[in-house]
């Protein structure tokens, strides 16, 4: 009876099931995608080893045309960053002050974030639908006929009207995150500072927006990261086009895999938004520091 | 001076008001004009009666939404993966959680930061090795195709969660346990696993929700009508009906009504549990 040796193989019991899941789905792909993305695979065949050749072909080649990709997802990125959280911001900073109906505001203003995105797209796509939808068909009922547009099939407008229903739904996601964080602070720093004459709009400048720091870093880690990585409303709304004015980097990435069965291209893209996420995670922790 | 200063301020208080309940509408807006629509005939919702409740309810495009297609089978599906995921994911975790917060072993921090990574981790990462895999496995167009990557992509948030709960449980229980000649595992199963039943909700409404909603992986690793989830589903009835919109109406609803349901009962809960994912992540 070796009593701590039995410990410690009770211990690994205990963590096994979670080790197995998390090593093999989680760890254990993102090497293998790594090695993938140095080779010319169908999927088929044997993997051949090409170095950096899927890099520079990734990064040169018109027909992908990553750069139009990664615009269009920075661009979602600080569309996010200057309108979605500032006013998920706005909207926190009202809710958590004493005010009628909050409890109702909070939980209608999050509910869309918990819909799914396959609902939403298709719901979007018959607001936006051209004969039908409601968008134009409120546009022709005030007498603005020369507005209405063939929203997602026109090149000029499909990218901001894809934007449209991503930047809508996450709103009360961020928002409700703010209000956690602004709910967490303490009610003497407010109150002493209104004692001392503050207005409500410099409580929330020098008092709350400083303590929430933290949670601001992680709604503009979300926004940003998620930003790059946005697929689901993209590919129910448009799917890339029309004449791929709206891809993006996962976009590109799924019909690279699974339209021309370029396996080692598709893992090139993954690990290229990896390291991106990871980048950017980093950087905005950085900034966040530097600042104090 | 009074009189204006509060004028003013009535003022800028109906602003806000406005803007809340505007703010409120066009949030609401989607799900309001799918469960009607879901009720109307074409010629309602094409011109006669685009936005208002429907005049004739019409239940018939709910029994052609079921009919047509396979959607009692998605939602089967949607609700076997769902499950299997949370059962999956929560057992994992609490003994995971258990074997590094209550037992005591060097590196127990560090394992406990080594998981916190899957926060982070984009499901990306893992397709095209997944997909290869699954193939070699022959699990490619299973269910398990699903419930496994699920399970582990819930795994994270699910030991942030349990870690919070666990903590909280007194330390004497596990000594009074361990004196009453309970073993590690008696202890576990006895004292530790019963207590966290809140846990269990929190963990279970958040999986339950990706799950339910998930479209990427569930687009790619599974291909036959028969073990469809409902994202994929309702997307590919959509596709075929596109100018019936009442039946799409009605599946998307049949869809979207199981998450309204658990929302109007958990709002709080639900919260709370999106809240636990962000703060450490």
């Amino acid at each position: 009876m070796n009593k701590p040796f039995r410990y410690k193989v009770n211990i690994f019991l205990f963590l096994l099931p979670a080790l197995l899941l998390f090593v093999g789905v989680l760890i254990a792909p993102i090497i293998m995608s790594t090695v993938y993305s140095f080779t010319e695979w169908n999927g088929f065949t044997t993997p051949e080893f090409i170095g950096f050749k899927n890099y520079v072909e990734l990064f040169t080649s018109r027909s992908i045309n990553i750069q139009r990709a990664l615009k269009n997802a920075f661009l979602l990125a600080i569309l996010s960053c200057c309108i979605q959280l500032p006013f998920a911001l706005w909207l926190a900073l009202r809710l958590s002050r004493p005010i009628k109906g909050k409890t109702a505001f909070l939980s209608i203003f999050f509910l869309p974030v918990l819909i799914s995105t396959v609902v939403i797209g298709q719901l979007w796509l018959k607001i936006y639908n051209p004969d039908y939808g409601v968008l134009n068909v409120f546009l022709r009922s005030i007498g603005l006929d020369n507005l209405t547009r063939i929203w997602l099939g026109d090149k000029k407008t499909a990218l901001g009207a894809a934007f449209v229903p991503i930047l809508w739904q996450y709103v009360g996601y961020h928002m409700l995150l703010m209000y956690a964080g602004i709910k967490g602070v303490p009610v003497e720093l407010t109150e002493a500072a209104m004692l001392d004459g503050c207005t409500q709009a410099q409580v929330s400048r020098y008092i709350i927006i400083p303590y929430i720091r933290p949670i601001l870093r992680v709604s503009v880690i979300f926004a940003i990261t998620g930003s790059l990585k946005s697929f689901d409303l993209i590919y129910v709304l448009t799917n890339g086009g029309p004449n791929h004015a709206t891809e993006v980097p996962s976009t590109l990435m799924i019909s690279m895999l699974f339209l021309r069965n370029r396996y080692g291209m598709g893992s090139t893209i993954a690990v290229m938004l990896i390291i991106l996420c990871f980048a950017f995670a980093l950087l905005i922790n950085m900034l966040f520091k530097e600042e104090k | 001076m009074n009189n204006s200063l509060s004028g003013t301020r009535n003022w800028r208080k109906i602003v806000v008001y406005v803007i809340l309940i505007l703010w409120a509408l066009i949030s609401l807006f989607p799900v309001y004009w799918m469960l009607t629509f879901s009720l109307k005939t074409n010629s309602e919702i094409f011109g006669e009666n685009v936005v208002g409740l429907p005049r004739e309810w019409v239940w018939e495009n709910y029994k052609r939404a079921l009919h047509t297609g396979n959607m009692p089978r998605y939602f089967l599906n949607s609700l076997i993966v769902a499950i299997t995921t949370i059962v999956i994911t929560l057992a994992a975790s609490v003994m995971a959680t258990y074997a590094m917060t209550r037992l005591h072993w060097k590196g127990r921090k560090r394992m406990n930061s080594f998981f916190m990574l899957g926060l982070t981790i984009p499901i990306h990462a893992s397709i095209v090795p997944l997909y290869t895999t699954l193939a070699k496995l022959k699990l490619l167009d299973t269910l398990w195709a699903l419930i496994i990557p699920y399970s582990a992509f819930s795994l994270a948030m699910g030991i942030l969660v349990c870690t919070g709960f666990m903590g909280d449980i007194p330390y004497d229980l596990d000594e009074a346990a361990f004196l009453d000649g309970c073993g590690v595992w008696g202890t576990f199963f006895r004292v530790i696993a019963p207590l966290m039943t809140p846990a269990v909700a929190t963990v279970g409404i958040y999986t339950f929700l990706q799950c339910w909603n998930e479209l990427m992986f569930a687009n790619v690793f599974v291909n036959s009508d028969k073990w469809r989830t409902l994202p994929v589903g309702v997307q590919s009835l959509s596709g075929q009906y596109t100018t019936d919109w009442g039946p799409i109406g009605a599946a998307l609803s049949i869809a979207t009504i199981p998450t309204l349901i658990v929302y109007i009962f958990l709002s709080k809960k639900i919260q709370d549990s999106f809240i636990a994912g962000a703060v450490k992540g």
